[in-house]
């Protein structure tokens, strides 16, 4: 298997020095650039097509890839597609060729028997498909404010598949989890750099594993998953955020006793307190593993700033999900706020997928006006009216606010 | 003696397909390999005081990009961001220049 290391080119460095940090800015196959709304800036990105099975992406980071999807994208259709999927890599250690003969899939730890399955094997076990968003931790980390430290996304780093494959609990128990398993444990082929830093791991509950919807994903929109989105497979867990949602996986380990690794015990934690919001200097909470998803809607016809014509009603549409359960409603305002309106909800694709949202804001008054739009999910959670904080920029879901010149 | 008419032995063949349409056994997933080029990033650190040593002890783990686009970050956010790089990610900087790189990355000012 080959990995991409870039090794550090001391030519190109010391040959670079001088260059102005714009022009050093874009690489070469840059196509064109972005600027994303951040506080403060920087907020000019690269737009880029350099990424094999990728069209055209924001580049957050090259390597390892952080490729970001145009909000565009997401007022084309609920399913985001394969080839504008955003793409995020922790380590930069990864595997740029994989053989789809000789992979394994290694079930291990406290099972009855140990597994090595093939592709073919696993393609072989009952068939399951879910549409589910795939979010990032940090989706929108870069519209914090204060900001914070990390990759600084705007909304792209999320996306909706129609994923297929086999459910978790269907190969749990072909190697039969023993008496006292608590954990799985998910690792893929991904690994750091440095060899004493903490492989990229994470863990989730055995209920949990074996709750029939937690998947093993083959196939992402009817096509084998692209390289960067983690061929040949991924562990699927609807309505969780993606962190768990391992790449490339090719290891499975049942734990009996909780995972106590870095990247659970120390990394990808949330103040434990609703929605994870804190005010910035505020100490003296727990903080648990992020986990489920919380509600969020975007208008994606109407960009922020737009002008719209003053005297007719405007049509307004946009995506919605429930997080962690489906759609209830969506509503919209043409007031900041103070009065509502529900939305049209389009086709159900299940409760983990993006859905589909369609209203008219009454006629507008020559002037500025502030739109937003708030879901609901089916267990009453609402998005709140403010914007989120806490110092990891994780789970950003506070209303979307698009300013309107009406003329 | 069994007497197949050949227009029946037609239809059958015709048919057939039809039948399995109706209860649809899914094909199989087929894979391919993949093999990939990444694009590589020439990006390196403005220049400044600690640059060389910015560029010399950050860029085998991630392109500078990363860093170029974080806002702008007060000193202990630097030191607590290197820290992790150096003890967590177990990144082999040399002790002599993280006072450098931290100081570096605070004079970073993100542009626009």
């Amino acid at each position: 298997m080959r990995h991409l290391h870039e090794p550090f080119n001391r030519r190109l460095v010391l040959g670079g020095l001088g260059l102005g940090s714009l022009a050093a800015a874009m690489p070469a196959w840059a196509a064109g650039s972005v600027k994303l709304p951040l506080p403060g800036g920087p907020d000019e990105r690269a737009l880029t097509t350099a990424f094999p099975g990728k069209g055209e992406m924001i580049l957050q980071r090259t390597h390892p890839p952080l490729l970001e999807t145009p909000f565009s994208v997401f007022d084309e259709g609920v399913f985001t597609p394969n080839d504008r999927f955003y793409v995020r890599w922790h380590w930069a250690s990864i595997p740029t060729e994989v053989d789809a003969g000789t992979f394994r899939l290694k079930v291990h730890g406290h099972v009855e028997k140990e597994l090595s399955l093939s592709l073919d094997a696993i393609a072989g076990l009952p068939r399951f498909e879910i549409a589910a968003v795939n979010q990032c931790s940090g989706n929108s980390r870069g519209l914090f404010e204060p900001r914070v430290p990390g990759a600084q996304w705007a909304n792209g780093s999320m996306g909706n598949a129609r994923w297929t494959g086999v459910r978790l609990k269907d190969v749990l128990a072909k190697a039969g989890v023993k008496a006292g398993a608590v954990q799985v444990r998910f690792n893929g082929l991904d690994a750091p750099v440095v060899d004493e830093a903490p492989d990229f791991k994470k863990s989730l509950d055995l209920d949990h594993a074996n709750n029939g919807e937690v998947m093993i994903a083959y196939a992402m929109n009817g096509e084998q998953l692209p390289l960067l989105n983690g061929f040949p497979l991924r562990l699927v867990v609807p309505g969780w955020y993606s962190t768990y949602w391992i790449k490339m996986l090719s290891d499975i380990e049942v734990l009996d006793k909780p995972d106590e690794q870095y990247w659970m015990k120390t990394a990808y934690r949330i103040p434990d307190v609703p929605g994870a919001n804190i005010k910035p200097g505020q100490t003296g909470f727990k903080t648990v593993p992020i986990n489920r998803m919380v509600p969020r809607s975007f208008v994606t016809n109407l960009q922020d700033g737009a002008t719209v014509a003053a005297g007719t009603p405007v049509a307004i549409r946009g995506i919605a999900f429930g997080g962690d359960c489906g759609v209830k409603t969506v509503e919209f305002s043409g007031d900041g706020g103070a009065t509502w309106f529900p939305a049209q909800l389009g086709a159900d694709e299940g409760p983990y997928s993006f859905r589909r949202f369609d209203g008219s804001l009454p006629a507008l008054a020559a002037g500025t006006h502030t739109v937003r739009v708030r879901c609901t999910n089916a267990n009453g959670v609402a998005q709140p009216m403010d914007r989120v904080w806490n110092g990891a920029g994780f789970m950003q879901n506070g209303i979307e606010t698009v300013s309107l010149q009406a003329a | 003696m069994i007497d197949i008419r050949p227009a029946a032995l037609i239809a059958a063949l015709i048919l057939s397909p039809l039948v399995a349409l109706a209860a649809p056994a899914p094909e199989p997933m087929r894979f391919t390999s993949q093999s990939i080029e990444m694009p590589t990033s020439d990006r390196i650190f403005p220049d400044g005081p600690g640059a060389e040593a910015v560029n010399n002890n950050c860029l085998a783990c991630h392109s500078a990009g990363m860093v170029l686009t974080q806002p702008k970050l007060t000193k202990a956010q630097w030191t607590e961001t290197v820290n992790k790089m150096l003890h967590v990610y177990k990144a082999p900087v040399d002790q002599a220049d993280v006072q450098t790189i931290v100081d570096y990355l605070t004079a970073l000012k993100p542009t626009p």
